[in-house]
């Protein structure tokens, strides 16, 4: 693969598309990758293995030139979405798709008890890693990053071109944890997030990463609002934070995973996003953000078949 | 030096308990983080690196430091009581150890925070040697030990036994009660040395970072490149047992203002924001503050020593693996030059 792009790469560059290209760039291990915008004289650095987890999409807003941009299946998804919301232009972009069989979590391998990871060998779906502590062995589907877990499939949406054939590594069920979550007693639901988000440290990671939170300032990060945020009031406040972040994607975040994916502290936020991704699918009929171009969503689309406003007593209060 | 078996550990921490507060790696939610000693906790002494630093026993994310009410034209003020009862921190790494140094040197030089040096002098840290260093650590670059770390005791496992050395009064009384040990420890530190030896960041180019080199590095064009992709979070301040800044903030009560402060990003915009704008208006600048403030600022006024202690943290949480052991490789200058 890596090969096959660096050549298609070269070509389009020759061919005058564009002086530039964003794909992901070698680290100092071997399991790290950074975002990177290359140019022909570094391009000898543009790496594209299983650890090239991270979306890349967000990096397009404001670019105002053309540039090549590596596109995993599921990273079309939040790009087509920028360009629908004008975040991204799409005549400024070269959507090169690259072929995906599930990104590697590293922070899975470590949680197998794996310490001093020095580098992974794949071959096939066994993963040889080696530590500071001897070799280890591990199945590669058992580490894949949660996104990976419920793949949105191989297909690119909106590309220009693909690279190779993708699979779908999906082995659970998208909307298993909400199910889950949402069959807890209102208590136990309330327990498991309070849990989960006091361990917030408000680095803000999540709505810096974040394609659908692109806001040129956040409400959160404004001295004049006076809801600006650096230390909570109460012990509450990080909570909500994280559940106004989630209903202001509501409708346009596409289940990429990075939240969850660059949390330092290891929440699973993504799955307050996945529950109004069901819900959104319960009542106005499935939806995929970012799955068509110029996609009106449903939140943002009335219809005379929308659900009434009643259905929040319907389902939910003392129901749970 | 004392002994304390494993079998035995949760009774000691039970009597140290007993009166006074015990903080210690505890996991919540598959996290180990350093939290209060309680008989539920499931403590991790075997976690390496709790996911934000010690630092925060001694100068916590948010603190309040003064109230004040307001009842027709009267303004009461009220200071915060400073910490005054003795608590415990166990389990701390050479690392964190080497960094509450670095914040006494902050904190502690006059004029002195009265908040900070409270928390330290009621405060006794037991360290435990690192028996298994990570991939990402480093911290002897910075002539730390992770096989005899510092602190008020030093602790290392050796079989089923912790073996502790007080090194000073506070943690002589600390476990004056445990039974005496003849156990040598050097098997242990020779052996963890030797893993230190051999980690992948152990010998590090420091070269020209430094108060002379300071206008070299900081107008060093690699600055762009190297902070492009990063987000502006604050991941990476946040987990630093170095990172001591902060911001001072009120809080409207309705009946007056409560004045705190918390940790501070230099990552985010609004870091030090003036009445005139901000100084450093875009990531490239942030990004530039935080490691010429490690490498080179920290050290040209503090006799060299660096503000970083090379625990890891940033390069294993960083989102976009950006970390400062890259900015020294990128930046740094060979003997020679």
């Amino acid at each position: 693969m890596q090969g096959m792009i660096l050549d298609r790469v070269r070509a389009l560059m020759s061919e005058g598309v564009a002086t530039r290209v964003l794909g992901w760039e070698t680290g100092e291990f071997p399991y790290d990758r950074t975002p990177k915008f290359f140019n022909e004289s570094n391009l000898e650095n543009l790496k594209y293995d299983s650890f090239c987890g991270c979306n890349l999409s967000k990096y397009l807003v404001n670019e105002s030139e053309k540039v090549i941009a590596l596109v995993k299946p599921c990273d079309s998804y939040s790009l087509t979405q920028l360009c629908t919301e004008h975040r991204v232009k799409r005549e400024n972009v070269y959507a090169l798709g690259v072929a995906c069989r599930g990104k590697i979590d590293v922070n899975k391998i470590a949680a197998l008890g794996i310490k001093g990871i020095t580098d992974v060998e794949e071959d096939g779906d066994t993963l040889t890693v080696h530590t500071l502590y001897g070799d280890k062995q591990v199945a590669r589907k058992d580490v894949l990053l949660n996104k990976c877990m419920s793949c949105k499939g191989k297909e690119h949406k909106n590309v220009d071109e693909v690279i190779g054939e993708s699979e779908d590594t999906s082995s659970v069920e998208r909307f298993d944890m909400v199910a889950e979550l949402e069959a807890m007693t209102p208590d136990q639901r309330f327990a498991f997030w309070r849990n989960e988000l006091s361990k917030c440290i408000r680095c803000n990671a999540c709505r810096n990463v974040c394609p659908a939170c692109t806001c040129v300032k956040c409400v959160f990060d404004n001295p004049n609002t006076g809801v600006q945020n650096k230390a909570a009031a109460d012990d509450f406040e990080e909570n909500m934070f994280h559940i106004i972040r989630a209903f202001h994607v509501a409708g346009r975040c596409t289940d990429c995973g990075e939240c969850s994916r660059v949390c330092p502290q290891g929440i699973p936020l993504h799955l307050l996003n996945r529950k109004f991704i069901k819900d959104i699918d319960e009542l106005y009929g499935d939806y995929v953000a970012g799955d068509e171009a110029d996609q009106r969503h449903p939140l943002i689309n009335f219809t005379k078949t929308d659900c009434e406003p009643s259905i929040v007593h319907q389902r939910g209060g003392d129901k749970g | 030096m004392k002994k304390l078996p494993i079998s035995e550990l949760n009774a000691f921490f039970a009597r140290v308990a007993a009166d006074q507060k015990l903080y210690l790696p505890v996991e919540q939610a598959g996290q180990v983080d350093f939290g209060c000693w309680t008989e539920d906790a499931t403590v991790r002494l075997d976690a390496l690196k709790t996911v934000k630093s010690a630092k925060g026993a001694f100068f916590p994310q948010v603190e309040d430091m003064l109230r004040f009410h307001t009842q027709g034209k009267n303004i009461d003020i009220q200071p915060t009581e400073l910490m005054n009862e003795k608590f415990v921190i166990f389990g701390v790494r050479a690392c964190d150890a080497r960094a509450f140094e670095l914040l006494d040197r902050v904190f502690m030089s006059e004029p002195q925070d009265p908040f900070y040096a409270a928390r330290r002098e009621h405060g006794t840290v037991v360290t435990l040697a690192c028996g298994e260093p990570e991939a990402s650590c480093f911290c002897t670059n910075f002539d730390i030990d992770p096989a005899d770390p510092a602190g008020d005791v030093t602790a290392w496992l050796v079989g089923e036994n912790y073996v502790l050395r007080a090194n000073t009064e506070k943690g002589e009384a600390l476990i004056a009660d445990l039974a005496d040990s003849d156990d040598d420890v050097s098997a242990k530190q020779a052996e963890i040395r030797a893993i230190a030896e051999k980690l992948p960041f152990a010998n590090l180019n420091l070269n020209g970072f430094d108060g002379e080199h300071l206008m070299e590095r900081f107008s060093d064009p690699k600055w762009a490149e190297l902070s492009r992709a990063c987000l502006g979070c604050g991941t990476c301040t946040f987990v630093c047992p170095t990172c001591q800044c902060y911001d001072i903030r009120d809080y409207d009560t309705g009946h007056g203002v409560q004045r705190y402060r918390c940790w501070d990003s230099c990552m985010y915009s609004d870091f030090t924001l003036m009445a005139h704008g901000t100084n450093r208006p875009t990531q490239v600048e942030r990004f530039r503050q935080r490691f010429m403030h490690k490498l080179v600022y920290f050290p040209s006024n503090n006799e060299g020593i660096y503000g970083c202690v090379g625990c890891g943290r940033c390069v294993d949480k960083c989102p976009q693996s950006l970390n400062i052991v890259k900015v020294i490789k990128a930046l740094g200058v060979k003997a020679d030059d």
